[in-house]
């Protein structure tokens, strides 16, 4: 039995039927619309749709992204407060391991602090 | 080509012979998707079609789309000012062929009670080709459905070879009809003389 020589052999016949079940629609539906629905473009039809009105201005412009910077103080004030309340209160009675595991976390935070500070982020007015 | 005698007598024996064109034809009948928009106070009657009262479900027509990349049929549904004009055409032009266009209520078809204001287009057959006109102020949600059995008959009698085929298969017909523009008192040109010319007056 060939199917047994070759136990793949099943599953390439599966992947392939699969395939022309995605593939052959689409093809029919091309070909249907080629025959009885030629295109019929123009400068109005081809336009991007904007409700009606004609779209002014390129889509390629920037935007400015200076929010980050209040998403990383957020990060370092906020964050930083909600570990340091339950890492405070249980102090006393933590093992080595998560005393250093919260310390690499606070330095993190803090580089990042550091970094705010250096770029002159923190003085406004 | 089968002649009618014997189509009848093959229906009663109950074999069902049908063209190409008939299925074809059938098929978009039934599946007219209008184009979701609304202008004025007829869009609440056209909404309430829409709805389980009048249902207009049962033609095939109540999946209004979005966007007119997708819809078949365009529903004038409200007074058009000269503002809102450039807009109705441009979406007409941006839906794909074969489409169709009902003008529902008086403004619509022509301007209705606000004909002799400044900023009222005298109906939207000026720019786009109407194939529907629906009067009325506004019309009933039955009236709707009137319109839309009509266009249906209309789509089912276009035949697909001939002079009579529907636009997108006539090769020279226009792909789209030019949007006016603001002028510095009306609308320039103020109609379309392909679609629609000015009656002459009677001396």
């Amino acid at each position: 039995m060939l199917v047994e020589d070759h136990p793949y052999l099943l599953i390439l016949l599966l992947s392939a039927a699969a395939a022309l079940f995605a593939l052959v629609p689409l093809g029919l539906s091309w070909l249907w619309a080629k025959l009885f629905s030629p295109p019929k473009s123009g400068p109005d039809k081809n336009a991007i749709y904007e409700c009606g009105l004609q779209s002014s201005g390129d889509a390629w412009v920037q935007f400015k992204a200076e929010y980050y910077l209040y998403g990383i103080i957020f990060l370092v004030f906020d964050v930083e407060t909600v570990f340091l309340l339950p890492f405070a209160v249980s102090f006393a009675g933590l093992p080595a391991g998560a005393f250093v595991a919260m310390i690499v976390f606070l330095l993190l935070l803090v580089e990042g602090l550091a970094w705010a500070w250096q770029k002159g982020v923190l003085t406004w007015a | 080509m089968m002649d009618g005698r014997l189509r009848n007598e093959l229906s009663r024996q109950g074999i069902v012979t049908i063209t190409l064109e008939e299925l074809y034809n059938w098929g978009r009948k039934n599946s007219v998707w209008p184009l979701g928009f609304g202008l004025a106070c007829c869009a609440i009657e056209m909404i309430a079609t829409s709805m389980a009262r009048w249902d207009i479900a049962r033609f095939g027509a109540e999946v209004f789309r979005p966007s007119p990349r997708q819809a078949d049929l365009m529903i004038v549904a409200g007074t058009v000012t000269k503002k809102m004009a450039p807009q109705v055409v441009r979406l007409y032009n941006q839906m794909p062929e074969p489409k169709y266009v009902i003008a529902m209520g008086a403004c619509a078809i022509s301007g209705g009670p606000f004909k002799q204001g400044y900023n009222v287009l005298k109906g939207i057959d000026r720019y786009i080709p109407v194939d529907v006109h629906i009067p009325g102020c506004p019309p009933r949600p039955e009236a709707l459905l009137h319109a839309i059995i009509t266009l249906q008959e209309k789509i089912e009698r276009q035949a697909l070879t001939g002079p009579e085929r529907p636009r997108h298969l006539l090769a020279d017909a226009p792909s789209e009809f030019p949007a006016p523009r603001y002028g510095d008192h009306d609308l320039v040109p103020s109609n379309n003389p392909a679609v629609w010319q000015p009656p002459a007056m009677q001396s």
